[in-house]
């Protein structure tokens, strides 16, 4: 893994959440580092509950890192919110548009807030709703628009100040696959444009699609992190290859292990999980081990290397999206 | 203003320009800028928010000062005792008291019911560059500007409404004194509403209206002055929970003197510092339900 250029746009050491409840503490993120460099399209990826949400949350000064430190253009978020937050667009995972304004004014005032004047924040915001093709929607009430839209509108909202960071938190969750291709589009343009964007998604695809480098995180803790490409060698770039039985995983499959090609084979119960460098034939062997030993095959999938395998060897387990 | 990005270009190493934030945000412009907003909003509801404000107290004088003494001496005859006051004399700050409050309160619950639940839109707000405590101040701000357009709006109505020889008699001998209560109830009112709407639980407010709201009204000095109440003298003890009662009085002082009413020490006292703690106050909770 290469180390980012000196100054990271965003940055985070030993980053701690733990969540107080009633029944105990929930660790949320537990000693995130990260560093995030200018101009770069860095993706936080991980399953639902990670601590995705948590960490831009932190990031963005609305949760309160329990210990450790974060960074945002060179401002600690704890100690100077209101500087971090002049530098920064959040589009959030909620719907936050306010409903009492239109579109237009959503951005109008977002600009204002930023400390443009009206006339340049009417400006920009039809701009910016030109640019995201929301020019029809300009006064339409934020509870009309469809989810692609709403989403549009946040991240016009978000870059109504031009920020030097867009966190952008799940932007195509729950959105039909043609509608977020387009919103791909879009910000691939945006970085283009020099935009840092931080971007959480529990979608390998997106993540694969969009992000210069992509940090995985479960359960609160960095798992790994590097370019996508970095992350399939250093995994090992294995194919996955999982069958499923319906009995007793046969013994013969531990012979798998010798064989070329075969990094590490697992055997849960009712299933063996073959990680593979040279997978051609081992589908095939596992089938026939198990009718030799009397088994039937109930399942069977063969992964090509992607993230979703890097994410099946840190952790053993299949990604849960 | 556009960006004038060109002298720290050199710096970035990125394929493009990387952006610049525009404009120049100062605490005090976001705060404006916050506040055109509030205003923006309540001009285009402004039918709807204020008719619900004003029709409770047109309601309330046109029964009891207008269509009761016409009928009967019943609801009137309470106050008019010999040469004594009209009910609407009593009924005057007392309604406009209620309206304050009811609607300093309502300006701020309602859209923090909204802002809190879980789409939590309040991040909205929270994202604009000023610490979060500032962002309670403002809310309490336009509250209260909302509460006292309220307070005004139902002036006219409660002078005008009213049966022949029913007229309140208002003398406003001390200006200075009717806009401290108006702007003091209008605030301590929205810094209460803020104050409580951070406490509940969102689904639960509707039992505010029953348990908090409904209660304060009927027993806030509004239809009766506090004075008068020495015959239920445990009532009178227990009703100085109640901080619509020092709004009533203090604008019972302000607007009709001669009806005997509490000590400026009192209700003043009350009205300032009692703002000043429920901001204080309502500022610390708001903060600690924006950022978790």
């Amino acid at each position: 893994m290469t180390a980012p250029p000196p100054e990271p746009t965003v940055r985070t050491v030993d980053l701690h959440k733990t969540y107080s409840s009633p029944r105990g503490d929930v660790p949320a993120v537990q000693g995130l580092d990260l560093a995030v460099a200018p101009g770069e399209f860095f993706g936080l990826l991980g399953p639902n509950g990670a601590g995705k949400s948590t960490t831009i949350g932190m990031l963005t000064t609305l949760v309160v890192p329990t210990s450790g430190r974060a960074e945002v253009c060179g401002f600690d978020v704890a100690a100077h919110p209101v500087e971090v937050k002049r530098r920064i667009g959040v589009a959030s995972q909620n719907n936050t548009l306010d409903n009492d304004l239109t579109g237009a004014e959503n951005l109008e005032f977002r600009g204002r807030y930023f400390g443009l004047n009206a006339k340049d924040a009417r400006r920009r915001a039809d701009e910016l709703l030109d640019m995201f093709g929301m020019g029809d929607r300009r006064d339409g009430k934020p509870f009309e628009l469809s989810g692609g839209q709403a989403r549009r509108l946040m991240i016009c909202r978000a870059l109504m100040h031009r920020p030097e960071v867009l966190f952008l938190d799940e932007p195509t969750a729950g959105l039909d696959p043609q509608t977020r291709v387009n919103l791909w589009e879009v910000l691939r343009d945006l970085q283009q444009q020099g935009q840092t964007i931080l971007l959480t998604t529990h979608y390998m695809e997106e993540a694969e699609a969009l992000c210069d480098r992509v940090a995985v995180v479960d359960h609160g803790k960095l798992l790994a992190s590097g370019t996508v490409a970095d992350l399939k060698a250093e995994a090992g770039a294995d194919t996955v290859i999982t069958v499923g039985y319906d009995g007793p995983v046969p013994e013969g499959v531990a012979a798998l292990r010798e064989r070329a090609g075969v990094e590490r084979v697992e055997v849960t119960d009712g299933q063996v999980r073959v990680f593979a460098r040279a997978p051609e034939g081992v589908l095939g062997e596992l089938v026939a081990v198990g009718s030799a030993a009397g088994v039937g095959v109930t399942d069977a999938s063969q992964l090509r290397p992607s993230l979703e395998t890097v994410f099946l060897t840190l952790t053993g387990r299949e990604y849960r999206e | 203003m556009t960006a004038t990005d060109s002298t720290t270009d050199a710096a970035a190493p990125a394929p493009a320009a990387p952006p610049v934030p525009i404009g120049r945000p100062t605490l005090a412009r976001t705060f404006l800028a916050m506040m055109a907003r509030e205003v923006r909003v309540m001009r285009k509801n402004f039918l709807s928010t204020f008719l619900r404000v004003v029709i409770q107290p047109v309601l309330f004088v046109f029964v009891f000062a207008y269509v009761l003494p016409k009928i009967s001496t019943g609801g009137a005859s309470f106050a008019q005792q010999g040469s004594g006051p009209t009910f609407a004399t009593i009924l005057v700050p007392g309604l406009i008291a209620s309206s304050i409050v009811m609607q300093g309160m309502m300006a701020v619950i309602f859209p923090l019911m909204m802002e809190l639940s879980w789409q939590r839109s309040i991040t909205d707000r929270a994202l604009a560059p000023v610490p979060v405590p500032l962002l309670a101040v403002q809310k309490i701000v336009a509250a209260a500007l909302q509460a006292l357009i309220g307070g005004l709006l139902v002036f006219p109505a409660v002078l005008l409404i009213h049966a022949e020889g029913q007229a309140p008699s208002i003398h406003v001998g001390n200006w200075p004194l009717l806009v401290l209560m108006m702007v003091c109830g209008s605030l301590l009112s929205a810094a209460g509403g803020l104050l409580l709407g951070t406490l509940m639980d969102p689904q639960k407010m509707q039992v505010l209206f029953a348990l908090v709201l409904l209660p304060m009204t009927m027993l806030g000095c509004v239809y009766y002055p506090w004075a008068a109440m020495d015959g239920v003298r445990w009532l009178q003890i227990v009703v100085l929970a109640n901080p619509m009662v020092y709004v009533s009085e203090g604008l019972r002082a302000a607007l009709t003197p001669q009806i005997e009413h509490m000590p400026f020490w009192a209700y003043g006292s009350v009205l300032v510092l009692g703002t000043l703690l429920l901001g204080w106050w309502a500022t610390r909770t708001f903060t600690k339900r924006v950022l978790t």
